[in-house]
């Protein structure tokens, strides 16, 4: 272990959403506008803490449309923001989710994971809005979105959500669940300097000259602030490179082309998954969030007992890391998704696996986390046979 | 008309964005020439205007005009707006929405934007149908009148919007028409220069559906119609409510004074600012009251 000098900080013992909140201000985030739900309300509680003390806004709305809204018109005003819900909130957000996307404005969105559908299971956790998360809201649309799986990945996730958003212009969605948020561990946090900051590209030319929409070498085009005298439109409608309504075909498809290319050409940079012992293992688990941590334990029990198993924790679900699950299909190892949900993630290795070797699933939907137990027995069912 | 040809040349996106979307006769084109008017009066820079809007034919109203402008989802221009301003409190912000995108499915933003008392200024076309979709009935279609989802005539009650933002906590409330257009652009002027939540309800006309369904007659028509049953707010307050059953009143309905949501959040700014501890025992005091918080809640 490190010893600590003393004249570094001290360990906190913090939850999972405390770090997010925190996170959230060392990204420089300055508005959070935000209603109340279980599991995720600590977020709003403690920016509206903090946000005042650093001349930011903290703002709860009416209900979670008017929310992500809200911070929509607060980042094309200048600000980095961000809201925070859970599955019935993220429900209400996915209309104005869509509206980020296309009008290209960058924001964080937070969801604490419960279980669902509906008002569902309020303080249990599930892994249920995977898929919500990817095709949430209507039409075609890239997203990115990150899964933490410790009270300190809340923290460094938070701010990486927010590097994201700025870097490509794009909502991006942290989605954790109940047992990250409100787990507590002990956790330093990183100084400032410590850790990267992205902000948005403005414009450098003239405003007479700027076109708000068009294509560049990185896909991502600068973006205007409101009262900084770059007038343009700014709208939800498919538009043209001036920002103004389109039905042109070869107007709508090239723009659309561009919202896509400009996550899919940038894989690397976004995609991030965490390998343990997977090079000379026969089996690997696939796991991320809060089921990460007991597919961990379940491998170090396996390795004890002479079963060659090893894990891949994801920590970009989407756009899904396909170039780090491909390779372990190729090399005929069996793959095991333990998740709490009926198989969101599995059937997106099952995709990228395309019949090369087989795809094991384990799926628990009663509100309690998948112990290590029952990952361990699911392993040694396997390789027993 | 010949002294607004400057104006035009001044705040229209004139050579990029015309022909409009509106049909001859529509009064959002009325509108948004006593719009201009007030803020060329005013002498805001274009760069300080953000004029944001929802969806419908009043939505599109941004779009023609040299501001920062904002084309957001449906019935949610006030959210929207509420970031805006909050994020850069320098900047006028304007909010253009129909009466089914303020009153319908944006009913609890417009509500709650009127409580908050955030530096806005909301101005509502209300031409009493869902114009772009077809000439559907609204929360505004007066009771037995035709739509083309009530073709038997609307058994609802219609909301009074102007009654609606005052009972909500606007502190500046105001109904105008586009026949009496002077008016109106005194109206905006004065809502514009509040300082909190304006509320502008604009009557307008929709021939194309309201008209025809109604057989209310032409644009013109219908313009009469507001001359004759308009009545002007201090004149109404002497009439019975007899006389008023087929009129409504126009003009400022509420015009008071009240700290604005900004005025107040500083208050919380200072607060905040004044509870940060000294920076030498800061972890320690945050790691007690932590504590103390934890145990709280169990």
């Amino acid at each position: 272990m490190k010893t600590v000098d003393k004249k570094e900080p001290k360990a906190e013992l913090v939850q999972g959403n405390e770090a997010c909140a925190a996170g959230a201000i060392a990204a420089g985030c300055r508005f959070f506008a935000g209603y109340p739900i279980t599991p995720s309300s600590e977020i709003p509680e403690k920016l509206s803490i903090r946000l005042p003390q650093v001349d930011g806004v903290y703002i709860q709305m009416e209900d979670e449309i008017a929310s992500m809204g809200a911070i929509i018109g607060a980042s094309l005003a200048g600000a980095k923001s961000m809201t925070a819900t859970s599955g019935p909130g993220f429900s209400l957000m996915q209309e104005n989710l869509g509206f980020a996307c296309i009008a290209e404005v960058p924001c964080v969105v937070v969801n604490v994971m419960r279980g669902g559908p509906s008002t569902g299971l309020p303080t249990y956790p599930a892994q249920g809005d995977v898929m919500q998360a990817r095709w949430g809201t209507h039409g075609d649309h890239p997203i990115i979105c990150l899964c933490p799986s410790s009270v300190r990945e809340c923290f460094t996730l938070t701010i990486k959500a927010f590097n994201y958003s700025e870097k490509y212009r794009t909502p991006v969605i942290l989605l954790t669940d109940e047992v990250v948020g409100h787990m507590r561990e002990k956790v330093v946090y990183p100084e400032p300097g410590q850790y990267e900051i992205i902000d948005r590209v403005k414009p450098s030319v003239p405003p007479e000259w700027y076109l708000p929409y068009e294509d560049t070498s990185f896909g991502v085009p600068p973006m205007g602030i409101f009262g900084e005298g770059y007038r343009y439109h700014v709208t939800g409608l498919i538009h043209d490179i001036r920002g103004f309504p389109t039905l042109r075909q070869d107007e709508i498809e090239p723009f659309l082309q561009r919202l896509f290319r400009k996550i899919s050409t940038h894989f690397e940079d976004i995609q991030m998954v965490e390998s343990y012992q997977v090079e000379d293992a026969d089996l690997v688990l696939i796991a991320y969030g809060c089921v990460a941590r007991s597919a961990h334990r379940a491998m170090v029990e396996a390795r004890a007992q002479g079963l060659k198993v090893g894990l891949m924790r994801l920590i970009t679900i989407w756009p899904f890391p396909r170039r780090f699950v491909e390779p372990l299909t190729r090399a005929k190892k069996t793959l095991l998704v333990p998740e709490m949900n009926m198989g969101q993630i599995s059937r997106e290795v099952k995709r990228v696996n395309q019949g090369m070797t087989s795809v094991l699933t384990l799926n628990k939907i009663d509100g309690t986390i998948i112990y290590p137990r029952e990952i361990l027995a699911r392993i040694r069912e396997e390789m027993k046979k | 008309m010949i002294e607004d040809r400057p104006l035009i040349y001044k705040y229209l996106r004139h050579d990029k964005k015309f022909p409009h979307v509106w049909c001859p006769g529509c009064g959002i084109g009325i509108l948004l020439g006593s719009l201009i008017r007030a803020i060329d009066r005013l002498e805001y820079t274009k760069d300080e205007i953000v004029l944001v809007s929802g969806i419908g034919c009043t939505g599109r109203l941004p779009v023609y005009v040299d501001f920062n402008t904002l084309h957001t989802t449906h019935g949610r221009a006030l959210a929207f707006a509420t970031g805006v301003k909050l994020a850069k409190p320098d900047l006028k912000v304007i909010v253009i929405m129909g009466d089914g995108d303020a009153t319908a499915i944006g009913g609890n933003h417009f509500i709650h934007a009127a409580r908050r008392n955030l530096d806005l200024t909301a101005i509502i076309l209300n031409n009493s149908i869902y114009g772009m979709t077809g000439g559907q009935y609204s929360p505004t279609t007066p009771y037995g009148q035709k739509a083309t989802t009530a073709v038997y005539g609307t058994v609802e009650q219609s909301f009074n919007i102007s009654q609606l933002a005052v009972c909500a906590g606007a502190i500046f409330a105001a109904r105008g028409t586009v026949y009496h257009v002077r008016l109106l652009d005194t109206l905006i002027e004065k809502a514009l220069q509040k300082n909190g939540f304006g509320v502008v309800e604009v009557i307008s006309q929709c021939h194309t559906h309201f008209g025809r369904l109604n057989k209310r007659g032409n644009q013109v028509e219908m313009m009469k119609w507001q001359r004759d049953h308009a009545v002007p707010a201090e004149k109404a307050k002497k009439m019975t409510p007899e006389e008023m059953t087929d009129k409504f009143e126009i003009g400022i309905l509420v015009d008071r004074e009240a700290p604005t949501y900004l005025d107040e959040y500083a208050k919380v700014r200072e607060r905040a600012k004044a509870s940060l501890p000294a920076p030498a025992e800061s972890r320690e005091e945050k790691e007690e009251s932590d504590r103390r918080e934890a145990s709280d809640r169990h």
